[in-house]
Formats: C-alpha cells, sequence, structure tokens
C-alpha cells in the first residue's frame, strides 16, 4: 500500500450535499459528526470545498435543477474519489419517485461506491457505510 | 466607506454554512452587501403535484417527507385538514398526544438551531455541546415511535402509536435533564463574549419591517410582536394548556437566539403538563377512505413559524388540489431585509438566524421580476435611504 493510500484510507475526507432531499439525512449525518457518535475518531472530517475531499455523500432525490450542480461538484472533486448515497431517496428516489422535477437516485447520474438505505438511515448505519467504503477502498 | 465597484458573490448552493442547497447572490461594495437575489429552487421536487396523486393515507407518509425537521408539524396540519372535511375529531387523547410530540419536536429543531448558529459564528464548542443533549430528544422519540427523525406518528382521526406509564417516567427523567441544561446555555448565550460580540447588533429587523414583510415565528417574535398560532388559532390540545409567547425586542440575532432558548423551556413545561393531564381513553377513530367534497385552510405553529395548508378534495380517495406554504418561505423577504447593509462575514449567521429549511420551502417555481431590471445602489444611496427610517 502507497503512502497516498495509506492516509486516504486511515483518514477520508467527506463532503456532503443536498440534492433536494427532506433534510432528515443531513441533520443525521451531522449527528454523526457530534459528539454521541463522533465520526472524526475514525480520521473522518467533514470539508466544505469539494477540491479537498475523497468521499462525496449524497442526499436525497436528484431534482432537475440542481443535477448539473452534483456534476459539477463531483468534477471538482480530485482522483481518486468516492460516492456513497446515503438515504432511501439517493438510492432510488422514493417517495418522491413519480414526482415531475426528480430524475430519481443519485446512480441516474454518478458512478455510486456505497448506499446507505434507512429513511433516515440512523448515524450508526451511516457510519457503517463509509467504513465499509473504506475496506474497499482498501482492497481496490 | 464606499469603494465604488460592485462585486457579485454568489453563496450556494453548495456551501458549508448550509446544509441545504440555497442559493443566494449578493452584490458587495468593499464589505458591504448592497444586493440580494435569493435564488430557490434546488429543492423543488414537486410535492403537491404528487399530493394529488396518492391516496390520503399515502399522502400522510409524503407529508411528513416535506421536512425531516418539522415532520410532525406537516402531518399535524395535513391530517387536521382531512379531519375538518370529513368532520371528525381526534379523540382527547390523541390530541394531548399530538402536543407532546410537537413540542418535544420544537425543542429538538431549537436545539438543532442553536447548535448550527453556534457553529456560523464559530464557536464549534457550543455546537456540540448542544447537540449532544439533543440526543436526549431523539432517544425520546425512539423509544415512543421507533424511529428518530420520521416518527409516523399522526394519522387521519388520531394518532398511531400511544405513550404508555413506563415511557411517561423515563421522558420526564429526561425533561430534568435538558431543563438544567438549556437553563446552563441560556445563561451562555446571555454572558460569553463569543455570541455577543457576533450576535447583538446584527440583521436588524425592525418590528414595522417585520409585519410588512409577512415574518413569521421566532423570526417575527424576536421583534418584538406577540404572534403564535398556538394561542390566537388553537389546535390540538393547545386550547387547555397555558403557555407563555415568547417575545424579545432587541430585533437581531440575539433576540433570535434567545426567543428560541426560552421557548424550549416553555416546550418541557408544556409537556410535563401534557404527561400528567392526559386523559385516559382511545387514541384513534376509524375513518372512511373517501373524503367528501370541499376546501378547508389549516394552520399550525411548526418550530420555525405558521405553517398554512390548504386541500380541496373532489369526492374520491384523492385530494384534487394541495397546497403548503412553509414558514421558511414566508421569512425570506425578511431576510433580504436584514441582510441589506450589513457585512459580508456576518451573512452566515443573518442567514442561518431565520432557521432556513429550504426542504419546507421550494415546492413553487421563483419568477425574478426584477431580471430585466440592473440596479445597483452606493453606500451614499443607500444610507440616505436608511437614514430616513
Amino acid at each position: 500500500m502507497n503512502l497516498f493510500k495509506w492516509a486516504r484510507t486511515k483518514s477520508p475526507w467527506i463532503i456532503h450535499f443536498n440534492t433536494g432531499g427532506c433534510n432528515g439525512c443531513d441533520i443525521e449525518l451531522t449527528a454523526a459528526l457530534t459528539p454521541r457518535f463522533d465520526l472524526e475518531r475514525f480520521g473522518i472530517l467533514l470539508e466544505g470545498s469539494p477540491r479537498h475531499a475523497d468521499v462525496l455523500v449524497v442526499t436525497g432525490p436528484v431534482t432537475l435543477q440542481v443535477k448539473d450542480r452534483l456534476v459539477r461538484i463531483y468534477e471538482q472533486m480530485p482522483e481518486p474519489k468516492h460516492v456513497i448515497a446515503t438515504g432511501t431517496c439517493a438510492i432510488s428516489g422514493a417517495p418522491f419517485k413519480e414526482c415531475y422535477n426528480v430524475h430519481g437516485g443519485i446512480d441516474i447520474v454518478l458512478p455510486v461506491d456505497a448506499y446507505v438505505p434507512g429513511c433516515p438511515p440512523k448515524p450508526e448505519a451511516i457510519i457503517d457505510g463509509i467504513s465499509k467504503l473504506i475496506q474497499k477502498i482498501k482492497k481496490e | 466607506m464606499s469603494y465604488g465597484s460592485i462585486i457579485k458573490v454568489p453563496f450556494g448552493p453548495q456551501h458549508p454554512a448550509l446544509k441545504e442547497p440555497g442559493n443566494f447572490l449578493f452584490e458587495v461594495d468593499g464589505e458591504i452587501v448592497v444586493d440580494v437575489k435569493p435564488r430557490i429552487g434546488y429543492n423543488h421536487r414537486g410535492v403537491e403535484k404528487a399530493f394529488e396523486l396518492r391516496t390520503y393515507i399515502q399522502n400522510i407518509y409524503l407529508a411528513e417527507r416535506i421536512c425531516g425537521i418539522c415532520s410532525d408539524a406537516h402531518t399535524t396540519c395535513y391530517t387536521q385538514a382531512i379531519e375538518e372535511l370529513l368532520g371528525v375529531e381526534a379523540p382527547p387523547r390523541a390530541r394531548y398526544i399530538r402536543v407532546i410530540i410537537a413540542e418535544l419536536e420544537r425543542i429538538h429543531s431549537h436545539a438543532l438551531w442553536v447548535g448550527i448558529a453556534a457553529h456560523e459564528i464559530g464557536f464549534d464548542t457550543l455546537f456540540m455541546y448542544v447537540w449532544r443533549d439533543r440526543e436526549t430528544v431523539l432517544d425520546m422519540f425512539e423509544m415512543i415511535s421507533g424511529n428518530r427523525i420520521h416518527y409516523a406518528m399522526n394519522t387521519i382521526g388520531g394518532v398511531r402509536r400511544d405513550i404508555h406509564a413506563d415511557m411517561v417516567s423515563k421522558i420526564k427523567k429526561g425533561l430534568d435533564l435538558l431543563e438544567k441544561r438549556l437553563k446552563y446555555y441560556l445563561n451562555v448565550v446571555q454572558t460569553e463574549q463569543t455570541i455577543l460580540k457576533r450576535a447583538v447588533g446584527v440583521g436588524i429587523l425592525k418590528p414595522k419591517d417585520a409585519v410588512d414583510l409577512c415574518a413569521v415565528g421566532p423570526t417575527l417574535r424576536a421583534s418584538g410582536i406577540k404572534n403564535d398560532v398556538r394561542v390566537d388559532d388553537p389546535y390540538a390540545a393547545y386550547d387547555e394548556i397555558a403557555f407563555n409567547v415568547i417575545t424579545h425586542d432587541g430585533c437581531d440575532v440575539l433576540s433570535r437566539i434567545l426567543v428560541r432558548c426560552e421557548e424550549m423551556l416553555e416546550s418541557i413545561k408544556i409537556i410535563r403538563y401534557g404527561l400528567d393531564s392526559m386523559p385516559e381513553g382511545i387514541i384513534r377513530v376509524q375513518v372512511p377512505m373517501k373524503v367528501p367534497q370541499g376546501e378547508v385552510v389549516s394552520r399550525v405553529e411548526a418550530p420555525r413559524g405558521e405553517l398554512i395548508h390548504y386541500a380541496k378534495s373532489n369526492g374520491t380517495t384523492k385530494p384534487e388540489r394541495y397546497k403548503v406554504r412553509s414558514p421558511t418561505l414566508g421569512n425570506i423577504p425578511a431576510l433580504c431585509k436584514m441582510l441589506l447593509g450589513g457585512y459580508v462575514a456576518d451573512i452566515p449567521i443573518v442567514l442561518a438566524g431565520i432557521d432556513p429549511c429550504f426542504a419546507c420551502m421550494d415546492r413553487m417555481a421563483f419568477v425574478d421580476v426584477k431580471k430585466n431590471k440592473e440596479w445597483v445602489w452606493t453606500m451614499q444611496q443607500l444610507r440616505r435611504k436608511y437614514a430616513k427610517k
């Protein structure tokens, strides 16, 4: 394992983007960063700029207006990059699946590495999803 | 001082200060904001149309997912509207359970907001402290309903789950802890210089402007105006419960923090009273699938302010038209007013000051009537305009 990969698996920096969800997953992701769950003890840090991030955590179904922004944020991230779809909306678009302004799940637009189901997923589930992604990166 | 040149600063849709996609275009002259153009709609999903395609029972769960933070306010508003159309009334015990859940939600939402506000001014210690104590409320929700965020408590004709005696003692124990911590935070926000330096006199919204621009909820109450749907137009069991409407007349961000902190303490009193005086009996009544023809407006005091739902039925199992007016939309014109003339560095805290919830708000296309009209103000013009007031 080279140095870069070692650093990446020990401390992945995440960026969070809501593509039109109800906010439930967002507050659970934030709760995962606060003292009860404390995602930072695994070296995982929430980062503000896409240019510094390794992992894009997406919540919510992709709306028509936000789609271009989502792609732009993904393109701004440096390689290698990974995407986690958090919550049922980000996975399949439900319950907004047939809404006229919704594309559906994130995987219609971006390649997704890990799916975290739940409406909304508990912080424990989000931590589990990220740790499974780290295992996946190690094997690459 | 004026630098003579206006610079446009886009803010969002992906921004560390906002958890949700909202976009604002600021025009700044030096450090001063001279114009604000909100561009909303990134979160527009078409929920109102989706309401028309689903049955009344399915719509309860859709209403819940309009917003994850004030999910109970939306279902309360929805079920109240449909109950009025059906001509049924929720049993007394159900009405008390609705109040208890609504007030627990208010504590969770306001605590979340106090944390975010502290984060925006760079006071992360308070953010972490408040969010740690907020978990107490989420544990209560998990115990009562099985879920932390979407509780699915309301149904047409009552509530789906009861609050048993063993839960009551656990909730009371949690409330004692919360009360102790909240009093501590109230003291912190009033005395800590880190907060006072950033919050006093920032984002001024005068009472007249607040009324003119139709601000709602804690934003309006922080301008000294007593307005609360729970008192003005009581729903659920609020007509049987005595409580104070908290107002502060500082008109700035500090008042907004204080209003929310004191409202949380008031909510604890309401929950204690509700738990003690909850009548025995059934928690829901059976209702028919088809809803008779008619139209209705329902109002609820959500954590962010007055929430309005409108429903029109045509005698089938699906609504003909459904409309939601969320509190954040009511607060956007007031927000633009607060930002004008302020410093660029204060944008995040003023923006967070109204507790924006774009998931609630974005259900209509925003038409910019000034689209063809470009206008900029110099600082002198701005000062002249506001010096008159």
